[in-house]
């Protein structure tokens, strides 16, 4: 038998700070401090790329600068996915209402990031490959990640039933997820124009100190916008669906 | 302004395409934001809204 008068288990700290009303309260003053991180990691890392680091090297050539925004974007195009594949998982295993606010919302901006790392990649290939574009295992699986993220978006689109939109994706994300380490591989299972890794390497960075600085300062600066607009873009996701069950609910007492 | 070198154009066209992009990027999100809002405040405006946000005024 059990006991009513038992108190209900207090909720833990995670599902406290992820409860959609809890979440606008708590998001909400750090949008703001992110913006002006990111903003100072990119005056500090432009500066130091175009006025302190060599403009060219040995290996890369003189399209070195192209380097501080190819790779926050190639990092982001990625990391952005893994962000979507456990706010997925979030989705289908615990069935958490901002899970999917969270997978929604990053998909456009995950979208724009890998369009971001093609652009500059393809403009970094033409002087150093002599193509704009090659068929190689980076550059089409980073091809089929974007057009991953445009799918998920399409799908998202595609329902009014967003509960159902939102396990639908998420089945669609992580199975869209195997592709995330065919990327990060590629490099070493194909032998590709794009060259093999030179951050995240044993014995590390293969690279000098003077271009790591402003590289990984730019790094931070695209990966707090990415905060940014993600906690933006989430706040709005709310928002919209608060909106829209109000509109339906004064359409029906309107009847 | 530092020399480019002989690839100049293409480093120029990067830095342009990415800084648009992402303004563009930041313009949408903050777009999006700011009608959301304009809708609840019409709805706000109209005396419906959410039970937990108290009665209408």
């Amino acid at each position: 038998m059990t006991d009513a008068t038992a108190p209900t288990p207090r909720p833990n700290w995670f599902s406290r700070l992820a409860h959609p009303g809890a979440f606008l309260n708590w998001s909400r003053p750090a949008i703001l401090p992110l913006a002006v991180l990111s903003a100072l990691c990119f005056a500090a890392g432009l500066w130091l790329a175009f006025f302190s680091a060599p403009l060219e090297t040995e290996n890369v050539g003189t399209t070195l600068p192209i380097l501080y925004i190819h790779v926050p974007n190639a990092w982001l195009s990625q990391f952005v996915y893994a962000v979507m594949a456990i706010a997925s998982l979030g989705t289908l295993v615990w069935r958490h209402p901002l899970a999917d606010v969270a997978a929604k919302s990053a998909a456009p901006l995950g979208a724009a990031f890998t369009a971001l790392a093609l652009y500059t990649g393809s403009l970094w290939g033409r002087p150093t490959w002599g193509t704009f574009w090659e068929w190689d295992g980076r550059m089409t699986s980073t091809l089929i990640l974007f057009l991953i993220y445009c799918g998920i978006i399409a799908l998202w689109r595609a329902f009014d039933d967003q509960g159902r939109a939102a396990r639908i994706a998420a089945v669609v994300t992580l199975v869209g997820a195997l592709n995330i380490p065919v990327i990060k591989f590629s490099v070493d299972w194909w032998h590709t124009l794009h060259q093999s890794s030179t951050i995240l390497v044993p014995g590390g960075p293969r690279m000098a100190t003077s271009i790591l600085v402003p590289l990984f300062l730019m790094v931070i600066a695209f990966t707090l916008l990415f905060l940014a607009l993600h906690i933006v873009s989430m706040r709005t996701e709310i928002l919209r669906r608060r909106a829209t069950n109000l509109e339906r609910q004064a359409a029906m007492g309107a009847r | 302004m530092p020399d480019l070198g002989p690839h100049a154009a293409f480093i120029v066209w990067a830095y342009v395409g990415v800084a648009l992009a992402t303004v563009a990027l930041i313009a949408w999100v903050a777009l999006n934001a700011r009608n959301v809002r304009r809708r609840l405040a019409a709805l706000d405006a109209q005396g419906i809204r959410r039970r937990s946000d108290g009665p209408a005024a």
